[in-house]
């Protein structure tokens, strides 16, 4: 975005015009700090810019955290309860089908979904309402907009820590014991977390201009749930049908999580396409997040 | 010296949705083509052909250079907001293009970022972190930024405990100790109490003896005079002048002052009216005469209306309201004491009646004014609303502290006195005991 006017004059020696003042304008730097202009570059993510912008990042994430449980009485609490009440639900409902949860007690197979699930659902809808909710800060205020589903996907792992408790508690319970398998997770959790973004990023981007967004996410993602092994494992779908499945990233991390929690084998087919899809989707929704992103002060 | 503030050519063109939609002739017609739109929403493609565009800001050619004061005015939709939106960088221009050659701080809007349910603590490091400051730099500035908001032990109090002034002195504190070479002001004066005005105008002059540069933009004529050292003036997304602010704020005043504050109607069978009286003019103008003169809160002014009485024989009577923007009223008048023709049948011919407003009666803004005519004490033969409507400026020579609207349709100026009543001195005054114990 920095361009450099002048730039066919570099090397030559400086024209009078250019030789610093005696005073006054000395300090003045010789190239513009910033150039304003329409943006036509193909490049879909400023980098520098982000790095630049990162404690803006730190401070929006840590705002979204202080502020999210003001006001309730059970506080941090919630981010547990929510995967808890989800699994008691669909132990009632599933639980008592046979040979659903391949050998692991079905509330363990729930909560190991759920918990990463929760995480992510509430990643994107958070995320892809973001630029709206936040209004006054991106008509009134320059900073890159990205900054933005960015941070309230990532102060969602505060949440996703206490919800961790909780499956490390039913672990402890039902006595499962840890293999390198679950060395595995810090790169599924990386996977969910860029898959939540890029999500977020195309909801919250056309949220700006179509509010239907906002109304079409919460159904979106519960069909997502039903689509990504959370409740039920993949193995319930006939085997020629299941790539389908595999077509949702999600899917293929809930079951990675699992595997990597129970020390079941990892289906590698399925997550190396989840893991192109998630990279293919993130490289799409930074393109139509940039496009529209120089909009985004005049349509919201 | 080159300037830091480097605009050429800027433009910046809006969409605006047409009102003719595509004709869908068929169900199956409007289905498609609703599919074919969404599609192209989903991708986040602009529909163009439903649109149609206007230019809100065109031309703009300006430089500004270090410690540069500059002032933007001009009417509403004028293209001033556009500006400082691009100049911060909210929004993009269509076409042209501006270097800046230093940091950028913008205030397009005290407290932007703050949050109701974070402590005053809090959100001075989340606001500053919204303006672009550096951790360090807030951490720096932050005893400073405490003692210039006062806000000292509500500290750590949520801001939405916060009276207004607290809240409005605590962003502007963070705000203030922002250090960008370039400072972007938008009507931020329009809030908060004396005092705290005058704080900002303040800290704005510090800024800019600092060498640094400060935009400013308001519809607050003096306070722009007291503190540019340059003013461009806009209209229609154009620049209109540039200069000397005394010059171009009186200018801009003269133009946007008589559009409405005089008509004339020369033929007296379309003028407005009917068969029994017909209006020729109606104009406000400051009482000695002199239209060049801008009206403000002290000026006094005659209003005058001139008439064609069709009817022999009426006796006509005026009456006048003149309210506020909004419509309240502020005072009426009539013609019951006017000691000429009150009372007497009129011949056809043209009158001209007149009354005067005194100097410090009217508040400033827009007044607007309604004539009423009368026959013979009863019949209504004529009925205008906002015949007149004119602008009553606040007095630049007043140049106290205060720089934000007064309460009140009307602003008189009444003599005040003040004395001493009970003598501290005197060993029988209940006050003695207070004093000492403070």
């Amino acid at each position: 975005m920095n361009s450099t006017p002048g730039e066919s004059v570099r090397g030559l020696p400086p024209t009078v015009e250019e030789l610093p003042a005696p005073f006054g304008d000395s300090a003045l730097p010789e190239e513009p700090l910033v150039v304003i202009e329409q943006r036509h570059s193909w490049i879909s993510i400023d980098v520098p810019e982000l790095w630049r912008s990162r404690e803006l990042l730190y401070f929006l994430i840590w705002r979204d955290i202080k502020i999210r449980y003001k006001q309730t009485v059970l506080g941090a609490a919630w981010a547990l309860l929510q995967p808890a009440f989800m699994m008691l639900i669909f132990t009632l409902v599933f639980g008592r089908l046979p040979g659903v949860s391949g050998g692991i007690p079905y509330p363990l197979f729930a909560v190991a979904g759920l918990v990463p699930w929760t995480f992510f659902a509430n990643a994107v809808a958070n995320s892809g309402n973001s630029l709206v909710n936040n209004v006054q800060l991106v008509t009134k205020v320059y900073f890159p907009r990205l900054l933005m589903p960015a941070a309230a996907v990532l102060s969602g792992v505060v949440d996703l820590a206490f919800a961790a408790l909780l499956l490390g508690g039913m672990m402890i319970y039902y006595g499962v014991r840890l293999t390198p398998h679950i060395l595995m997770l810090p790169v599924l959790f990386g996977l969910t977390t860029l898959c939540a973004i890029s999500t977020g990023m195309w909801m919250s981007a056309l949220n700006v201009k179509y509010r239907d967004v906002r109304f079409a996410l919460p159904f979106m993602i519960q069909l997502w749930l039903f689509a990504s092994s959370v409740v039920v494992p993949s193995t319930v779908i006939p085997a020629h049908l299941r790539w389908l499945l595999y077509l949702n990233p999600m899917s293929a991390i809930i079951e990675g999580c699992r595997a990597a929690l129970f020390s079941t084998p990892f289906h590698w087919q399925a997550l190396a396409l989840a893991t192109a899809i998630t990279f293919a989707a993130f490289v799409v929704a930074a393109h139509v997040f940039k496009k529209t992103e120089r909009g985004f002060a005049d349509f919201i | 010296m080159r300037p830091i503030i480097n605009i050429e050519n800027v433009g910046k063109q809006y969409r605006v949705p047409s009102k003719r939609r595509a004709a869908y002739a068929t169900l199956r017609e409007a289905l498609v083509g609703a599919f074919n739109t969404s599609m192209k929403r989903l991708a986040g493609r602009a529909e163009m052909n439903e649109e149609e565009t206007f230019w809100a800001l065109r031309g703009i050619n300006l430089d500004v250079y270090p410690g540069d004061r500059l002032g933007i005015i001009g009417c509403n939709g004028a293209g001033k907001s556009t500006l400082l939106k691009i100049l911060s960088r909210i929004t993009e221009p269509t076409e042209g293009r501006t270097r800046l050659y230093g940091r950028v701080g913008s205030l397009l809007e005290v407290g932007t970022g703050f949050h109701g349910e974070l402590t005053g603590r809090e959100n001075i490091y989340l606001n500053g972190a919204i303006l672009g400051m550096k951790h360090a730099e807030i951490e720096h500035n932050f005893e400073e930024i405490v003692a210039f908001a006062e806000i000292g032990r509500f500290l750590d109090t949520p801001v939405k405990r916060f009276s207004t002034g607290m809240y409005m002195r605590l962003a502007f504190a963070v705000a203030a100790h922002l250090q960008p070479e370039i400072l972007i002001v938008d009507e931020v004066l329009a809030v908060g109490d004396a005092a705290f005005q005058k704080k900002c105008l303040g800290k704005m002059s510090e800024v800019s003896r600092d060498g640094r540069t400060v935009i400013f933009v308001s519809h607050n004529m003096a306070a722009v005079q007291n503190l540019c050292s340059r003013v461009v003036w806009l209209a229609g997304g154009r620049i209109v002048q540039e200069g000397d602010p005394s010059r171009v704020v009186s200018d801009y005043l003269r133009t946007t002052l008589t559009t409405m504050s005089q008509q004339t109607w020369n033929d007296p069978s379309t003028a407005p009216g009917n068969d029994r009286v017909r209006i020729h003019r109606a104009a406000v103008l400051p009482a000695n005469g002199m239209l060049q003169d801008h009206v403000t809160v002290r000026t006094p002014l005659r209003v005058e209306f001139e008439y064609w009485n069709l009817r022999p024989g009426a006796q006509l009577n005026l009456s006048v309201v003149v309210r506020t923007e909004e419509g309240s009223p502020i005072f009426s008048t009539a013609s019951f004491r006017e000691p000429e023709w009150h009372g007497k049948p009129f011949p056809a011919g043209l009158f001209r009646s007149s009354f005067e407003i005194p100097a410090d009666l009217l508040n400033d803004g827009v007044h607007r004014v309604q004539l009423d005519i009368r026959r013979n004490e009863r019949d209504l033969v004529f009925h205008m609303d906002d015949i007149l409507v004119f602008d009553v400026l606040d007095a630049v020579e007043e140049r106290t502290a205060w720089f934000g609207k007064w309460i009140g349709t009307v602003r008189p100026q009444l003599e005040w006195q003040t004395g001493l009543i009970e003598d501290p001195l005197r060993p029988d005054i209940p006050i003695r005991d207070v004093i000492s114990m403070l």
